[in-house]
């Protein structure tokens, strides 16, 4: 489950867990990454991603995947010190 | 999650959520500093720098099952997000057989998808049930 980090001045990034890809493809057309950006859909697998947390006293790293066998609440808000 | 540092999210924490949940926040505060996986999501507002509030319900199999998207100034309603869990699991646990109408909540009616359903929805289901009690 997530792993507590020290934290400084540099501690983990957010953003997403990529899955491997190559840039080249077997017939050897250029790159898989195109310009189009993932449009969420109900029924689609929710983008992995990890991201430093605060959990009851520690600082700790957070994978999506990680709550695989789990049902997750994934709950975004503008700002601390507002409501929720 | 939000845009803020986990220092803040331990702040708010300890100086404010704690005086209102005892023993204060029991889940992970997630820190998305620049928004990366709010972009993921589609629910970043680059303008405003913030993640807006979205949520969205993920299965134990990494699927998303639903999701809800607010402006700011408007709160969500954390009772119907619960319900919405339960009727997913009820419906993963009957694995397709039975769905649960509007209205649905813990104890209230399915009804089972089956070609005789077909125009009969009237017989087992009413408007009155899409309203709570």
């Amino acid at each position: 489950m997530p792993e507590a980090f020290k934290p400084g001045c540099s501690r983990p990034q957010s953003g997403p867990v990529e899955e491997e890809k190559s840039e080249i493809n077997m017939a050897g057309e250029t790159s898989v990454k195109e310009g189009k950006k993932p449009m969420i859909k109900v029924g689609q697998k929710a983008p992995d991603f990890s991201a430093p947390a605060y959990c009851k006293g520690e600082f700790v790293e957070v994978k999506l995947s990680e709550y695989l066998g789990k049902w997750v609440v994934l709950c975004f808000y503008p700002g601390d010190f507002t409501f929720v | 999650m939000s845009v803020d540092s986990v220092f803040v999210h331990k702040m708010w924490n300890d100086h404010e959520l704690s005086k209102m949940v005892d023993g204060g926040v029991p889940f992970p505060m997630l820190s998305d500093g620049g928004g990366k996986i709010g972009t993921m999501y589609g629910i970043y507002d680059g303008a405003g720098g913030v993640n807006t509030r979205g949520r969205f319900l993920i299965d134990p199999d990494g699927i998303i099952q639903g999701f809800e998207v607010l402006s700011p100034p408007v709160g969500r309603n954390v009772s119907e997000s619960l319900r919405q869990i339960q009727a997913f699991q009820l419906v993963r646990e009957k694995q397709g057989t039975e769905a649960t109408p509007s209205g649905w909540k813990p104890g209230k009616k399915t009804l089972k998808p089956s070609p005789d359903l077909v125009g009969n929805v009237w017989k087992e289901w009413n408007t009155k049930m899409a309203f709570d009690d």
